[in-house]
């Protein structure tokens, strides 16, 4: 087996590859930029861009991976428990209400923790922590927010609809990010690793986990904590990109194996990659006009994953 | 000869029901139990309790002198393994990866494992017959070699205190020996004590010198194994008649049929 390392860098260089190709191409196609206007556009306009699409899949990613431990299962995604529909809910209701002072970033961000208290709260209640009635609460409260939600479609006047639907289709054409987020991926990713053999124990169950000595109650609660609020902050950046954090940490674990010390940095790069080039499609194939890349990370990932499972012959 | 767990007062209770009632023993150095009786009598409710998974309803359990709920998880692990009844593999990972979750507890939480740890692991697949498995994935096992690599993670972990919840299930004769005859080496280390839930009785005159007989309704009786297992014994605590049969080697039990 290669060393995680080597994949590491790998990873990387794929990553500044993904990121020049995003920065270098433009509604006219790629190309060097040759006027000082090109230049600008490419380093103002694309590159903050193409940060935000590299953070944000990275997060979801990792965030994936931490929600597949948690829940055991492999087809978990960061959104399971309800967070996606909280942050929505939020997040419409506040262009509902034209609450202009307030953030879309903020309402979701705050959304997205409300809805992670919810079924944090609830889904504890007395007696010892179970994933099945964690899952059970998250479905039912994320089934809650999807009623919500309907209902601000329903009652939204036609001027907010579109921003809406873009909203929660997930869409990368507002957002811009510094490239020191960068920074900040890539030490959210190091912190998580340093629990990386912990995550290995648990993936093998919380009796298996007791035995060999984790705390399973109080590390599922952290992997929790840890899960949603990767979560929301993807969900401020981008609204409810789909796919990426149930593809990704599945694609890898295919490719390079459960350890999560590999499984996680190698993830948290495939999913910035995947949702860069997903969104410098998006904002080409039918230039001028662009796409919401939560459609495209979901028209390339249905697929992808179904073909994945065929070939898996069963869930793996 | 130090006690390395001690049992007293020990109550344990299934569903409100009291299953074992004032439990007390101590179990040394050198010593492999076999925990026999019938169908929900509170086998791995006990050796649940006895690993610190389950509070005990009443009664203490010492691990080497100090109360099992006063240590951490982890010191706990260091000292004390379990090889659960069912273990299931959620995520595709080799052989290797597996086994090497044994070596948990003995490395700090963010550290690597060393390669004294890799050879263990290899060593623990080697010891129950899935050498070959290592680089493999552990999803398309069948339900014995499932059983032997999650005997490989405790004999990777290597504890000196090892529960076992009925280690022979799924196996072929030839593994059930290989794999008792192992473990059976092992209790003979420095400081080794096993306990075994069982429910073949030849099983455990020949790989247990002490056995403790949990009857389900509260009683029990513990003792050495060539005391404790006899016809009017077993045929009591199985509530069917049992016969002792030796063709001069080895004396077997045998459930006495109507042909009996």
């Amino acid at each position: 087996m290669t060393r995680t390392p080597i994949l590491v860098a790998l990873g990387m260089l794929l990553a500044a590859a993904a990121l020049l190709v995003a920065v270098l191409t433009g509604s006219s196609g790629i190309g060097w930029p040759e006027t000082d206007t090109a230049w600008r556009i490419a380093l103002e306009l694309r590159l903050p861009r193409a940060i935000a699409a590299l953070v944000t899949g990275g997060l979801l990613a990792l965030a994936g991976v931490l929600m597949q431990v948690l829940l055991r299962n492999p087809l978990a995604d960061p959104y399971i428990l309800g967070l996606s529909g909280g942050a929505a809910a939020f997040v419409l209701g506040g262009m509902s209400l034209g609450l202009v002072l307030l953030p879309t970033e903020l309402l979701a961000f705050a959304g997205a923790l409300f809805s992670m208290l919810i079924v944090f709260v609830l889904g504890r209640g007395e007696g010892p922590w179970s994933t099945t009635r964690l899952l059970l609460t998250g479905v039912v409260v994320a089934a809650g927010w999807g009623a919500v939600i309907s209902l601000l479609l329903a009652l939204g006047d036609d001027a907010s609809l579109k921003g809406m639907l873009y909203w929660l289709m997930g869409d990368l054409g507002y957002s811009t990010l510094s490239p020191w987020w960068l920074l900040v991926l890539a030490g959210l990713t190091a912190a998580l690793m340093l629990r990386a053999r912990s995550l290995n124990v648990l993936a093998a169950g919380e009796t298996q986990a007791a035995l060999l000595g984790e705390s399973p109650k109080r590390r599922h609660a952290e992997i929790y904590v840890a899960a949603s609020l990767l979560t929301a902050l993807a969900v401020a950046i981008a609204g409810t990109v789909g796919f990426v954090g149930l593809i990704v940490p599945h694609l890898v674990r295919l490719t390079v194996g459960a350890d999560h010390r590999r499984l996680l940095p190698i993830s948290a790069l495939a999913g910035g990659v995947f949702l860069l080039l997903a969104d410098t499609l998006a904002r080409t194939v039918i230039a001028p006009r662009q796409l919401p890349v939560g459609v495209l990370t979901a028209l390339l990932g249905v697929p992808l994953f179904l073909l994945l499972l065929r070939r898996a012959g069963g869930v793996r | 000869m130090t006690a390395r767990l001690a049992v007293a007062g020990l109550d344990v209770t299934i569903g409100g029901v009291r299953r074992i009632e004032g439990l007390t023993l101590t179990i040394e150095a050198g010593q492999s139990w076999g925990v026999l009786g019938p169908n929900g009598a509170g086998k791995t409710t006990l050796l649940r309790t006895l690993a610190g998974l389950h509070p005990p309803a009443a009664g203490s359990v010492e691990l080497d002198g100090r109360a099992l709920e006063t240590l951490s998880r982890r010191s706990v692990a260091r000292t004390l393994g379990m090889l659960t009844q069912n273990t299931q593999f959620a995520f595709d990972a080799t052989g290797l990866e597996i086994a090497l979750i044994g070596r948990h507890p003995h490395r700090p939480a963010w550290g690597r494992e060393r390669r004294d740890d890799v050879e263990r692991a290899r060593a623990a697949l080697d010891a129950v017959g899935l050498s070959d498995m290592a680089d493999r994935s552990c999803m398309q096992l069948s339900g014995g070699e499932q059983r032997r690599l999650a005997l490989a993670v405790v004999l990777a972990q290597d504890p000196d205190v090892l529960l076992l919840d009925e280690p022979t299930n799924h196996l072929d004769p030839a593994v059930q020996v290989a794999v008792l005859d192992r473990l059976w080496r092992r209790v003979h280390g420095p400081g080794r004590v096993q306990v075994m839930a069982l429910h073949d009785v030849n099983l455990a005159t020949c790989y247990c010198n002490h056995v403790l007989l949990v009857f389900g309704d509260g009683r029990w009786r513990a003792g050495p194994t060539a005391e404790l297992l006899t016809e009017a014994h077993l045929s009591e605590l199985f509530g069917c008649p049992i016969r002792a049969v030796s063709d001069g080697r080895q004396t077997v039990f045998a459930v006495a049929g109507a042909t009996g």
